[in-house]
């Protein structure tokens, strides 16, 4: 039974994740896009957005993680050696991304600084989610080899292959559609969200062509993943309702409700990874020759495994109330009369 | 440098760095809480002004032992994945908890820092001491999975495999109480003294009295009293280490040969290889006393221990002689402040006394590192005591050198910038907070 509830957890933590710290990258990949005025406008309106929960986003990642460690040690002891390399990357971006963004927000003095903490928040921007989805392809697509004879085929082939640059681009773009969505319910007026709308536009465009290179680059390679989304009923009407519902917002964009629009952007967002996801539940990791590490098989002991459930049930009696509020609190401070802080 | 050598200098520099962030993060909250709570009991703003300024210093360190523990998190499997592959399941309930508790101190920072003026105040200083206390739980947490690699419980090791896991019993192992105790008072000692030394040095300046005034006074109070209790907790933890594992004692107090009314050596240079220490000062039955509490107790030296399980015992005597000796020179100062409230008024706007504060600014913090340099070098050859070793648990990848010279990159500009930050705060005091009252409406 807890067996459930800690997979259920995980996937919970990698969607928020994606849904939550995704938006968090997506708002300085979309400051990278834009120049001169739209960018102070943009940042000023992201910065009162996510001042206030941009720690707690990340936070889902710890979540994860922790649930790998105690609940997955093999699954998590596999990624770490083998995603060595990428993993580093991505821990770089986010040291470079979390501290360069405090540093531009508390730095006492403004003055040239504030172009180098910019310059790194919105590269560590998109570096970041780059690597997580050069990792998430790399989980699936087989090219993870414990048999490796040298140094390229273990710890550079498994993840520097077409489809894991593909996705990573790919999950570039859908952060910062993501976050390009959500600046529109942040705009104070209608010349705002006009230039809110248009960032949105690009970054959906982005976000297709980029899904359009991931299946070519699998095509290449032989990685069938259009029979993994299209091969099984739930992956097809996943990526079907995703389809539709991208339709509806592209229509809603410049005049509909700006909670309608977020929800469209997540729900599209989970349908991506639910197709993808259910194709290989419960196998977490791809090997080389067909092998995988199942969540199902490589969970911890039952002790482990119900202390771990247990920890997770009774924290999040504590987080999600306390979460829900932060937002309940923070949703629309720019509207709000500001104080110094 | 090999590779193994190369793994161990990483893990030891992202250590040193975040154990400095988060004793900042998780002490600094406490203080704020204290200034605060004046703020809103007796109106004076200038302890406003010092919760705000201290609010950006927690942010900050905030910020950055979030994203250092977040590469632990990574780096224990990186670099140790075959430990994490056997520990993960035995030592990770207190993570898992520790979870929760980090999760909660960000949402209430959130709430802290970016609800000035918007929240019931109550409500609002009520967020920041939630800050305090989820951090604090996190480090009493933290401390748990170390204190279980040095008094592994938990599980049964039957030949090379780990049978029987529960881990609860392996949070509450034997040495989690008396590390905890004694990382939880280092934590509230070293970051009093740092941050009344700063107030000290602007004092020293003459610069902004009153507002440094005050946050000195609260910063000091916290400092002193913890700098009086960890002799204590020191105790406990030296008679536990003595208890639990006497190699470790052996090589803090470089105890080559075993023996009864065993001295303690204060000092002194340790000789590995010829078992002895030159130019040290012996005082006789004292160890014995220390660690078993009975000045003819037989104390185990290096000599009841396999050569191949030795510890090294340079690095953890010099680290634990540093230690101790920081501890003093606290304690000493701590003493004279106490004495300064209660009979001697005058001392406390002497210079000599901030002086005093101001040059051991950094005491408390060169004192927790070099105590987490004994507890971890007097672990060594073991990864888990007794169970598995270091060398065992490393990564087959090679080239792990070159992801060690990023990290001490990464780490010494991120803390080049830290400072840096800190100093213009510290400067910009007297513009952001000594405006005339009529402006400061506006």
């Amino acid at each position: 039974m807890m067996a459930y509830v800690v997979i259920a957890y995980l996937c919970l933590a990698i969607l928020a994740y994606l849904l939550l710290g995704g938006a968090d990258f997506g708002a300085g990949i979309v400051e990278l896009f834009t120049r001169g005025k739209d960018r102070r406008l943009l940042r000023q309106t992201m910065y009162h957005a996510i001042g206030p929960i941009w720690e707690a986003n990340h936070m889902w990642l710890i979540i994860a993680v922790v649930i790998l460690f105690v609940g997955f040690p093999r699954i998590y002891s596999v990624m770490s050696t083998y995603l060595h390399i990428p993993l580093l990357l991505m821990l770089m971006g986010i040291i470079a991304r979390g501290t360069a963004f405090v540093f531009r927000n508390y730095d006492a003095v403004h003055d040239q600084m504030q172009v180098l903490y910019g310059r790194v928040f919105r590269y560590s921007s998109l570096l970041t989610p780059f690597f997580l989805g050069v990792i998430a392809a790399s989980l699936i697509a087989g090219y993870i080899d414990p048999q490796a004879p040298d140094f390229w085929a273990a710890y550079m082939g498994s993840w520097l292959h077409g489809f894991g640059l593909a996705v990573g681009a790919f999950t570039v773009a859908l952060c910062a559609y993501l976050a390009s969505v959500y600046t529109i319910g942040e705009a104070n007026s209608a010349a705002d969200r006009r230039r809110f709308v248009r960032e949105t536009r690009r970054a959906t465009v982005a976000a297709v062509l980029c899904g359009a290179l991931v299946f070519g680059a699998a095509q290449l390679e032989g990685i069938p993943l259009a029979n993994w989304v299209f091969g099984n009923a739930v992956g097809l009407s996943a990526i079907a309702a995703a389809t539709a519902s991208l339709v509806a917002l592209w229509v809603l964009l410049p005049d509909g409700s700006a909670a309608v629009l977020r929800v469209l952007a997540g729900f599209q967002a989970t349908m991506i990874l639910l197709a993808v996801g259910y194709a290989h539940f419960p196998a977490f990791v791809v090997l080389r020759h067909g092998a995988a590490l199942s969540l199902v098989r490589e969970l911890a002991p039952a002790k482990t495994t119900a202390a771990l459930g247990w920890a997770l049930l009774v924290g999040s009696l504590f987080i999600l109330p306390a979460l829900f509020y932060l937002y309940y609190s923070f949703q629309r401070a720019s509207t709000r009369p500001e104080s110094a802080h | 440098m090999d590779d193994f050598l190369a793994a161990r200098s990483q893990m030891a520099l992202s250590l040193g760095f975040h154990i400095i962030y988060s004793c900042i993060g998780m002490v600094m909250p406490f203080f704020m809480a204290v200034a605060h709570y004046r703020w809103l009991r007796t109106g004076n703003a200038t302890y406003r002004n010092v919760t705000k300024a201290w609010s950006k210093g927690v942010a900050i360190f905030f910020a950055t032992g979030a994203v250092s523990g977040t590469m632990l998190s990574f780096e224990l499997g990186l670099l140790w994945p075959r430990f994490m592959e056997h520990a993960g399941p035995i030592f990770g309930m207190p993570f898992s908890l520790e979870g929760t508790a980090f999760f909660i101190e960000a949402i209430a920072l959130g709430f802290f820092l970016y609800g000035w003026d918007r929240f019931h105040p109550w409500f609002h200083w009520f967020t920041g001491v939630v800050v305090g206390v989820s951090g604090l739980a996190s480090g009493i947490l933290v401390v748990a999975a170390n204190a279980w690699m040095n008094s592994p419980a938990g599980f049964d090791y039957v030949n090379g495999q780990y049978l029987n896991i529960d881990p609860i019993q392996a949070m509450f192992n034997d040495a989690w109480a008396s590390q905890a105790l004694h990382m939880t008072v280092a934590a509230f000692a070293a970051t009093g003294f740092a941050v009344a030394g700063v107030h000290a040095i602007m004092l020293l300046k003459r610069q902004n009295v009153t507002f440094h005034q005050r946050a000195f006074a609260i910063a000091a109070a916290f400092g002193a009293v913890a700098a009086v209790l960890q002799p204590l907790s020191g105790d406990v933890s030296a008679k536990d280490v003595a208890r639990r594992q006497p190699a470790k004692l052996a090589a803090m107090e470089a105890h080559f040969r075993t023996e009864k009314a065993a001295a303690l050596v204060l000092g002194g240079l340790p000789d590995e290889k010829a078992g002895q220490v030159n130019y040290a000062v012996k005082i006789p039955g004292l160890l014995s006393f220390l660690a078993h509490g009975n000045f003819a107790q037989e104390v185990t030296g290096l000599d009841r221990i396999r050569p191949e399980d030795r510890p090294p015992v340079l690095v953890p005597h010099l680290a634990f002689q540093l230690m101790v000796g920081l501890g003093m020179l606290m304690l000493g100062i701590a003493l004279l402040y106490f004495w300064a409230r209660w009979r001697r008024r005058a001392w406390l706007h002497s210079r000599w006394l901030l002086r005093l504060f101001a040059a051991a600014t950094p005491a408390g913090f060169l004192a927790v590192e070099a105590g987490w340099t004994v507890t971890e070098v007097g672990r060594q050859p073991w990864i888990i005591n007794g169970v598995m070793r270091t060398a065992d648990a490393v990564t087959p990848m090679p080239g792990v050198v070159y992801s060690f010279y990023l990290f001490t990159a990464v780490y010494l500009s991120l803390s080049v910038v830290v400072v840096f930050l800190l100093y213009r705060q510290i400067k910009m005091v007297p513009v952001l907070y000594d405006v005339p009252p009529q402006v400061s409406l506006a």
